[in-house]
């Protein structure tokens, strides 16, 4: 029992970092109704950025203080995703409104190119490690209940909740305040929300940038654990069947989603894993998506998709 | 019923000039102009297809027209975009629904208030005091929007789950949120039965006579424009065939032939 608790815990603290990749499409597509296929890329530049600035800014400015150095770092990357926010509402939303979501679909896959590119060139293209400073010392629970405890990564804790503060602050902001009431206005519908004069350009970059945060927190999270390195752009794709799960105009559904991938892909790794040869995590989570596709396409939580004939 | 012309009316405030439209080798309008003043119902009708949702959206700035201007307030344009109209008051409701179907009643009809929003996104954000005032200050606009049209018990239903007669209010209420020099209506009693017919021709009449809006409206049933509206614009196949009050359009040949058919 103790031992299938632990990896309950291990799968969905990978499930909540699925969660946050996922939180950025959903953002995304509800807005602006585009499958943004640069989200891995924005984890990877926000990642990169925030692992450099991390270690340039105390040497420019000559000080040497882990956490002022990455309040500063995170700041700037903050700001540059701000900014590349800004670039793609400039240069290629505008440009596309009221165009075919195929012809958005690719403007957003050279988007994710040209990021990966840019990011590489600005910041190299080692591995870099991200040090926030999180526990890196298990902890065991329960000790009462089982014999031994339960093992808990502290890391993989702290991340959940921080993770878990980002979606209720989020939340939050879209329920209660005038711009959060906007943003679900164009996510409704754009036509009505020109109508009544809501700027779509200006939600379009609050949006874009909203998503640009959570990448940098979700990058932040898997490069402190994992490390910063290409892979990361192409590793988000691991967060598409999560939409799928999840429904790609849900919030709650993307976290859900997150959730029962992470905790599907390490349960079932380690129970049926044995039986069939192992390497089931790989592969789980894609399956369990093309299941989703073929019984319930709008996923657990998305809008039902009606025809009219 | 409606108070007399020389009374209320003031003087033109929309002047559309020589509109022409077309969608590729489709001709939608062709050469239209006519105004409209200050305080006043105008109504366009015409038959099925006759280009009166287009000369809507041309003056919505949803369509740009080749060929023609668009005098507002003053102001001559010869393209309007819906941000600028909305900024210059204009405020419309659609045909089919265009409402926000997830967000409740309330939500739907403060969004009409974001133009006048003018506290930034950290200020909401972190609840300060002025942009809690400002909120504040816009929910009562809102609230009472919400009295006058008389849908206080739906305030907070998602208006996805409202009958259709209702969300129909609330499409004229969030435009009304605005407080809109003026209302576009496309089609405002479209697929309703009589009862709801009446309470809508006696809110838009309300509307008008209480903020001195002005209307400009589309109507299939001639019935109902024949008895709300002060002056007529009839298209049929996209050219202007009559223009006048509704006496004089009743009595008009060429809007005759056009709704009964020509005797050959």
């Amino acid at each position: 029992m103790g031992f299938f608790l632990e990896t309950l815990f291990g799968g969905l603290m990978t499930g909540m970092l699925y969660s946050l990749i996922g939180l950025g499409f959903v953002l995304i597509f509800k807005a602006s109704g585009v499958f943004n296929f640069a989200q891995g890329a924005m984890v990877l530049v926000a990642a990169l950025s925030m692992a450099r600035f991390a270690v340039w800014i105390p040497q420019w400015l000559g000080f040497n203080n882990l956490i002022l150095a990455n309040i500063l770092a995170f700041m700037v990357s903050a700001v540059l995703m701000f900014m590349m926010a800004w670039c793609v509402e400039r240069l290629v939303l505008r440009h596309l409104v009221n165009q075919e979501a195929t012809a958005l679909l690719m403007a957003t896959l050279g988007i994710a190119y040209f990021l990966e590119g840019l990011g590489q060139l600005a910041f190299g293209a080692s591995v870099y490690t991200i040090n926030v400073g999180m526990p890196k010392e298990p902890a065991f629970i329960l000790e009462s209940m089982f014999e031994g405890g339960v093992l808990l990564n502290l890391e993989d804790l702290t991340a959940a909740v921080i993770a878990a503060l980002l979606v209720a602050s989020l939340a939050l902001f879209f329920q209660v305040t005038a711009t959060g009431r906007a943003l679900r206005a164009v996510a409704d519908d754009h036509q009505a929300a020109q109508s009544v004069g809501i700027p779509l350009n200006r939600i379009w970059v609050i949006v874009w940038t909203v998503a640009g945060v959570v990448a940098l927190v979700a990058g932040i999270i898997w490069g402190s654990k994992f490390g910063v390195q290409f892979t990361l752009a192409t590793a988000t794709l691991r967060a598409l069947p999560v939409v799928i799960l999840g429904g790609l105009t849900s919030v709650p559904g993307a976290i859900i989603g997150g959730l029962i991938i992470g905790v599907g892909e390490k349960v079932s790794e380690v129970y049926i894993g044995p039986l069939v040869g192992g390497g089931i995590e790989i592969w789980f989570a894609y399956v369990l998506a093309l299941v989703f596709l073929l019984f319930r396409p709008q996923g657990l939580f998305g809008e039902k998709i009606i025809d009219r004939v | 019923m409606t108070i007399p012309l020389r009374d209320r009316i003031g003087e033109v405030v929309l002047e559309l000039e020589d509109i022409s439209l077309a969608f590729g080798g489709v001709k939608a309008l062709t050469d239209i102009s006519f105004d409209v003043r200050e305080h006043e119902i105008r109504a366009i009708i015409g038959p099925n297809g006759a280009g009166k949702s287009s000369m809507l959206n041309v003056i919505n700035g949803v369509y740009t027209p080749q060929h023609g201007s668009i005098t507002f307030a003053g102001e001559r344009f010869n393209k309007m975009n819906p941000r600028r109209a909305a900024e210059m008051g204009v405020a419309r409701t659609f045909q089919n629904l265009a409402l926000f179907k997830g967000m409740s009643v309330l939500d739907n009809m403060m969004s009409g208030r974001n133009l006048r929003m003018t506290s930034g996104i950290f200020a909401q954000a972190l609840r300060l005091g002025s942009a809690e005032r400002e909120e504040l200050k816009h929910r009562e606009f809102v609230e009472n929007l919400i009295d006058f049209l008389e849908i206080q018990a739906h305030r907070k239903t998602p208006v996805g789950r409202l009958p259709y007669g209702l969300q129909k209010r609330v499409d004229l209420g969030r435009a009304l949120a605005m407080e809109p020099r003026l209302l576009l209506l496309d089609e405002p009693m479209a697929g309703m039965n009589i009862e709801e017919k009446q309470d809508m021709s006696r809110f838009i009449l309300d509307v008008n006579d209480e903020f001195g809006t002005t209307i400009v409206l589309i109507e299939h049933d001639m019935g109902v424009v024949m008895d709300i509206s002060d002056r007529v614009v009839v298209l049929d196949y996209g050219k202007k065939i009559g223009d006048g009050t509704p006496e004089q359009v009743r009595q008009n040949e060429a809007v005759i032939s056009a709704y009964l058919g020509v005797a050959h």
